[in-house]
């Protein structure tokens, strides 16, 4: 009963967040509020965490495939496809509801919890349109640069990983690299971004509008809202890698 | 004037308001008493429309809010001023951001209109320049009632309501801003409406005192009666203070 009670009140809160928006200026200057908010602040943390993951996965193909009979490249050519495939869309999707997530759900929690929420409502605004619709919009205008980001720093990391710790050169990494490079990797990992942020965004603002009691439950809810987006991912990515890729 | 009839309101079968009917004036302090858990909150929300009703009418002069659809509601919300327990202040605005926030939303006035109305709502409730840029967070409880004060009555509301102002407060600042929202309403000849359970608070200001006990109205009338009544439930919630049991006996006594 629970599992349908919450999808019918997420589709109803959506409905809400996509009615007119009083004002569409007060609306464009929250939205890039929360480009930078949400979006310029998580650069970092993706760079980071792009090249780290870039130079681990480049070490450990070149171990797997420490055998005379395999050509080299074949560490850039896995390096690059784990990275546009699925690194960069899915495990930064996971990694950024974490991040973003918890973010979004504490902040419309704790307006909820000190009636900041009620406040808005009282004076005849549409809460749910004018707190989630500029993060929705936000996220996932952001999440493909993002994932075009990492998927460059990935590769980035292995290359200067992989001769610095002696497992390949640089030619034969971006021989690999170049090597049966299909394009349509890159649109079908955009697709996936394109959902993922919009779970990021919504999944976590319903978790925090509808919180109830006090900072104990924001904390709850935001653990809540981590929880299910990632399972959501998840979820996504195994029916859209079927339907767009096989 | 708002008028409420015959309200009902039930949680989970659980009646909370029952029959309650009350017409609060314009251009005076009206104030709900009652226990913790008596439905004072209740009947407050309700009236906002945050609450949905089971049976009866609020009137908001002569429109009926219950018969009103989500658009006509939304327009008349712009009328209302509403100052929570918490202040309820946005955490991400500046104090002056706080007030124009309305302003932005429901107005067209210029830049220079704007901060000229931030500046006259801030200056009434005793809001220093200096304190304009700073967040809520740097304020302190009392000042943050008086910007919620002053954010409440930035669109020149009719309506204003107030959630226990004065929880959090030290006595003095409490007295400070129950004056402050009598000046304003007769200063704007508001209706207002004061959910409390200070007894300072009806001493004061209560010009018409709404006593309220398990979910039923219990007892109306002035400050200056709530002294003389005979209602025993009302004396037992009024006179479990030592100081107003005293106060009675002197009145007594005259």
């Amino acid at each position: 009963m629970g599992f349908f009670f919450h999808t019918g009140r997420y589709f109803m809160m959506l409905k809400s967040v996509f009615a007119k928006p009083e004002k569409h200026r007060i609306y464009l200057r929250q939205l890039f509020y929360e480009i930078e908010n949400l979006g310029v602040n998580s650069v970092g943390i993706v760079v980071i965490i792009s090249l780290f993951m870039g130079g681990i996965m480049t070490i450990q193909f070149a171990y797997s495939l420490a055998n005379p009979l395999y050509p080299k490249a074949l560490v850039g050519l896995g390096t690059r496809d784990t990275l546009l495939l699925e690194f960069s869309s899915t495990i930064l999707a996971l990694i950024m509801a974490g991040k973003i997530g918890s973010n979004i759900t504490s902040e419309i929690g704790t307006m909820r919890v000190t009636e900041q929420i009620d406040s808005l409502e009282i004076m005849g605004i549409n809460s749910a349109s004018y707190l989630i619709l500029p993060k929705i919009i936000a996220v996932v205008f952001i999440f493909p640069f993002l994932y075009i980001l990492s998927a460059f720093f990935g590769i980035l990391g292995g290359l200067l990983t992989g001769p610095i710790a002696g497992v390949i050169t640089i030619p034969e990494y971006i021989e690999g690299i170049k090597w049966l490079f299909v394009p349509y990797y890159i649109t079908f990992s955009i697709i996936k971004s394109l959902f993922f942020g919009f779970l990021v965004a919504t999944v976590p603002s319903y978790f925090g509008y509808y919180v109830q009691g006090g900072a104990l439950e924001v904390g709850k809810a935001s653990t809540k809202a981590v929880v299910n987006t990632n399972i959501l991912i998840l979820f996504f990515d195994l029916v859209l890698t079927r339907l767009l890729l096989t | 004037m708002i008028e409420v009839k015959n309200i009902y309101k039930s949680f989970d079968g659980k009646d909370v308001l029952k029959n309650i009917s009350i017409r609060f004036e314009k251009g005076k302090t009206n104030l709900i008493i009652g226990r913790s858990g008596s439905g004072k909150t209740v009947l407050l929300k309700s009236i906002l429309g945050l609450f949905d009703v089971d049976s009866g009418e609020i009137w908001y002069d002569d429109r009926n809010f219950l018969t009103m659809d989500q658009k006509r509601r939304k327009q008349m919300r712009q009328e209302i001023g509403m100052v929570f327990q918490g202040g309820a202040l946005f955490d991400s605005s500046t104090v002056e951001g706080n007030i124009r926030f309305p302003l932005d939303m429901f107005t067209r006035m210029t830049a220079k209109e704007k901060e000229t109305r931030v500046a006259f709502c801030l200056n009434h409730v005793n809001i220093e320049k200096r304190a304009f840029k700073l967040f809520p967070s740097e304020i302190s409880g009392g000042m943050q009632k008086r910007v919620a004060i002053a954010r409440a009555i930035a669109l020149n509301p009719k309506y204003l309501f107030c959630d226990e102002p004065n929880s959090g407060l030290d006595p003095e600042t409490a007295t400070v801003i129950d004056e402050l929202i009598q000046n304003l309403t007769h200063e704007f000849q508001m209706t207002t409406i004061i959910n409390t359970h200070d007894m300072n608070s009806v001493i004061e200001i209560g010009e018409l005192v709404l006593f309220i006990s398990k979910g039923e109205k219990a007892w109306v009338g002035t400050n200056k009666e709530i002294l003389h009544s005979s209602n025993q439930t009302l004396n037992d919630f009024i006179f479990a203070n030592k100081l107003y049991a005293q106060m009675r006996r002197d009145v007594e006594e005259g």
